[in-house]
């Protein structure tokens, strides 16, 4: 198989001055400024917790092998899937491609030398680490039996756990992400190098970008809802007790003002990874640059106008569906735009099929499905029989895992060379990428159909003609826990047993690219003057022509 | 920064800033723009966070008009407006902080920061007797609320023009004092954390600080003041003003 790699051979070194060995001991690590180094800590830490969130999907796919509820009680699978949702969603996947890989690249791509606030970002790191903290204990100390929706009354009056805990952890958690929104924009806006021009920025930066607009104006809402939660539990205010006159409909709609607009939080970034991983696999720039640049910030102008589409079935009026159905077909605009602008990048590009463009392959596919069938709970019609079944947890697995943790796992393969100065190696983190996309088609394709025939989720047990269908998703489960079990081991053996990656492994573009693997603590030795255009693979194929013929 | 940056700063060398030029911006224009433009940033975030409580706020007050009004009428609205003067003041004393930071007057900075955390304590002084007078009236939501007085009021309250509202109605007063402490709770949160900061930034005023040219705390904490200072503008007129005789 043909591939791009361009190694400095058996002699090659990791260079000694980097970011890594500039100084040692914990307290280096826990007192850093270096966006660099926060972006490991912030790896492992949501590592860590991906592996608990991923361990609670074992448990609630194995509980749902057979139709009884015989693994656990019900209210502890109540508790379980509702751990789950809370840890992958709030502690691995909003901050999962920002605050690692955003982190570590996003001044890089645009020349600078840190993020614009380097304590803050610290900051948001050890938020953080508190708000995950608490929500373990709260696990520990007898769990949350809410749904990660958190919703009302069921927050507020019937349930005995520890809600309090969890939604102050996820206040605490929201500011890291606030706080990482903000850091990212005023860093974009403020800190680029010369000649770094708003259109010479590369599509990941542009991703990020927009997702941190949703960060900063979403999550605030998310904080107040939540402390109107609380207070509502602890001294009984009535602002969502229909009691007192209050409305959990009201409830339904700030939660869902950021819960909606935190799905692109999710998915831009990841976005935003494949256009440099699609653009770099098959050595040609985005087919319509500007077109996918703005399509970002679409999708999150857009994002913000769609959350009633959670609610058809709650008691909003029609005329509120009607518009709000409208305006969720809207946003599937932009994802479309995104989707074929990356079909005709390949077309006609010199494609390879390295573990990061395979991942993207992965993440095209999974995405376009996990998209369209969002078409069809986004029609009210066909939303009110498939809603609150599988066929949404089939829909946002399809996006959340099939779209955003392929394009993160790409992502974490295509920079690793950069952030570790070493090679991942190919052929098993291939099989990896393959082993991931068949477990995770075994693991959710089948809830479509369980879905459509009427399997309502958040339930620890089901009739009798459901387990075929559940037997499949519980195998495939199997199969991509393996799948993300072999990444984890090769890429830690690599830190050690890695080939020496050099500067420029992928011959790609971009700044980063540009600077030696792993980067120095500063990133540049001398502030780079931009002149090239962004993603200018012919220019980089005629360079080299160039320097064969004068060698030859 | 610490020595984590001794490196980053040995090859900075050409950079001929003032002392307090971090290390990762080019020129103070680009840090003082970058720093200000976080802090705008981050009142946008604030806007949000009370703008579900304005959006809630709204809702109620357009279905439940009548216990609105009538739950309204009990606040002191002598208190409101003099705390809204105490507040008004308190943001033109901060701004004469910034000023006097600006033109180095370390005497006139300490002088206007006391009289912003004066003016400030004064404020929060004022809410709280109000709000023991909530508690007084059983007005604070919870299982202690009592209706009775907007289903039976006084004969002075109906001198006033008062009516008497239906007992299902009256219920609704609940929502308007939840909202009401949300909102003005909230507010006095941001007022807490403001005067901490203020006292930090007297302490180190009082030590010949701000007296270099790098005032961008001082500026940007003044921006914070005039922020909460604007959420109360909002709040005295939804909760204390509108809909008096």
């Amino acid at each position: 198989m043909s591939t791009i790699l361009s190694l400095p051979g058996p002699d090659g070194r990791v260079p000694k001055r980097n970011y890594i060995t500039n100084e040692n001991g914990l307290l280096s690590w826990l007192l850093t400024a270096d966006h660099k180094r926060i972006a490991i800590l912030y790896l492992i830490s949501i590592t860590f917790f991906f592996f608990i969130g991923g361990a609670l999907a074992g448990l609630i796919r194995l509980e749902l092998l057979t139709p009884q509820s015989d693994l656990m009680a019900a209210d502890t699978y109540n508790k379980i899937f509702t751990m789950h949702g809370v840890v992958m969603i709030f502690l691995f996947l909003v901050p999962s491609v920002p605050a690692t890989l955003g982190n570590f690249l996003i001044p890089i791509m645009i020349g600078a030398k840190d993020l614009a606030f380097p304590k803050i970002n610290l900051l948001s790191w050890y938020l953080y680490l508190a708000g995950g903290a608490m929500t373990l204990g709260a696990m520990i100390t007898g769990g949350v039996d809410t749904g990660w929706t958190f919703t009302t009354p069921m927050s507020t009056h019937f349930s005995n756990t520890n809600v309090i805990t969890t939604g102050l952890a996820i206040f605490i958690a929201g500011f890291s992400s606030i706080f990482t929104g903000l850091n990212f924009i005023v860093t974009i806006h403020r800190m680029r190098a010369p000649g770094m021009t708003w259109f010479k920025l590369p599509l990941f930066v542009w991703a990020n970008y927009a997702a941190s607009i949703l960060m900063v104006l979403g999550t605030p809402v998310l904080a107040i809802t939540l402390v109107l939660v609380v207070l509502e539990r602890t001294i009984g205010i009535g602002v969502f007790d229909p009691l007192k006159g209050g409305d959990p409909i009201l409830f339904q709609h700030l939660f869902w003002f950021y819960s909606h607009p935190a799905v692109y939080i999710m998915i831009l970034p990841g976005m935003g990874v494949i256009s440099e991983v699609i653009s770099t696999f098959s050595r040609k720039r985005v087919f319509g640059y500007t077109a996918v640049a703005f399509s970002s910030v679409a999708i999150a102008v857009f994002g913000f106008f769609v959350w009633a589409h959670h609610m058809f079935i709650m008691g909003v009026s029609n005329y509120a569906v009607l518009v709000f159905s409208l305006l969720t077909m809207l946003v599937a605009v932009p994802s479309a735009i995104k989707i074929f602008n990356w079909a005709f990048t390949l077309y006609k590009g010199s494609i390879t099929f390295e573990t990061p463009m395979l991942y993207a392959f992965g993440f095209m596919g999974l995405f376009t499905i996990g998209g369209l069938t969002g078409v069809f709970l986004g029609s009210s019609g066909t939303d009110i029989h498939l809603t609150e079944t599988y066929f949404i947890v089939a829909h946002f697995h399809f996006v959340m895992v099939g779209g955003m943790l392929m394009a993160f796992l790409s992502g974490v393969h295509f920079w690793w060379p950069k952030m570790t100065g070493r090679m991942y190696p190919e052929k098993i983190s291939q099989l990896a990428a393959v082993v991931t996309f068949i477990g995770f088609n075994f693991t959710f394709f089948p809830q479509f159909l369980v879905g459509m025939l009427g399997m309502p989720r958040r339930y620890a047990a089901y009739p009798q003609e459901y387990q075929v269908l559940n037997v499949f998703s519980t195998a495939g489960a199997t199969i991509l826990g393996v799948g993300y079990l072999l990444p984890m081991i090769y890429l830690v053996w690599s830190l050690k047993y890695g080939q020496v990656a050099g500067a420029n492994p992928w011959q790609a573009t971009g700044l980063e690219w540009q600077i030696q693997s792993p980067p120095l603590t500063e990133n540049f030795t001398v502030t780079p003057i931009v002149t090239q255009d962004v993603y200018d693979y012919e220019w980089l194929e005629r360079q080299k022509e160039h320097e064969v013929t004068h060698v030859g | 920064m610490s020595d984590s940056h001794a490196v980053a700063e040995a090859g900075h060398a050409e950079h001929h800033g003032p002392e307090y030029l971090r290390h990762h911006f080019v020129s103070m224009d680009q840090q003082t723009e970058t720093v200000s433009f976080g802090m705008w940033l981050f009142l946008l975030t604030e806007i949000m966070f009370f703008g579900g409580l304005f959006t809630a706020y709204l809702i109620y007050r357009n279905w439940y008009y009548p216990a609105f009004v009538a739950a309204s009428h009990t606040l002191d609205i002598k208190l409101g407006a003099f705390n809204t003067l105490l507040l008004i003041t308190s943001s033109f004393t901060m701004a004469m902080g910034v000023w006097c930071s600006e033109t180095k007057k370390k005497t006139g900075l300490i002088l206007s920061l006391v009289a912003t955390l004066i003016l400030g304590l004064g404020f929060l002084g004022i809410k709280t007797i109000e709000y023991s007078e909530k508690f007084e009236k059983h007005h604070v939501p919870g299982t202690t609320f009592d209706i009775k007085g907007f289903v039976h009021p006084s004969a002075e309250a109906l001198a006033g023009g008062e009516k008497a509202l239906a007992p299902d109605m009256a219920a609704k007063t609940e929502v308007y004092f939840s909202l009401y402490f949300a909102m003005t709770g909230m507010h006095a949160v941001h007022m807490i954390i403001g005067i901490a900061l203020l006292c930090g930034m007297l302490w180190k005023a009082t030590r010949g600080g701000y007296m270099n040219g790098h005032i961008a705390f001082v500026e940007n904490f003044g921006l914070y003041w005039h922020f909460v200072d604007i959420v109360w503008i909002f709040l005295f007129p939804l909760l204390y003003l509108i809909s008096r005789h």
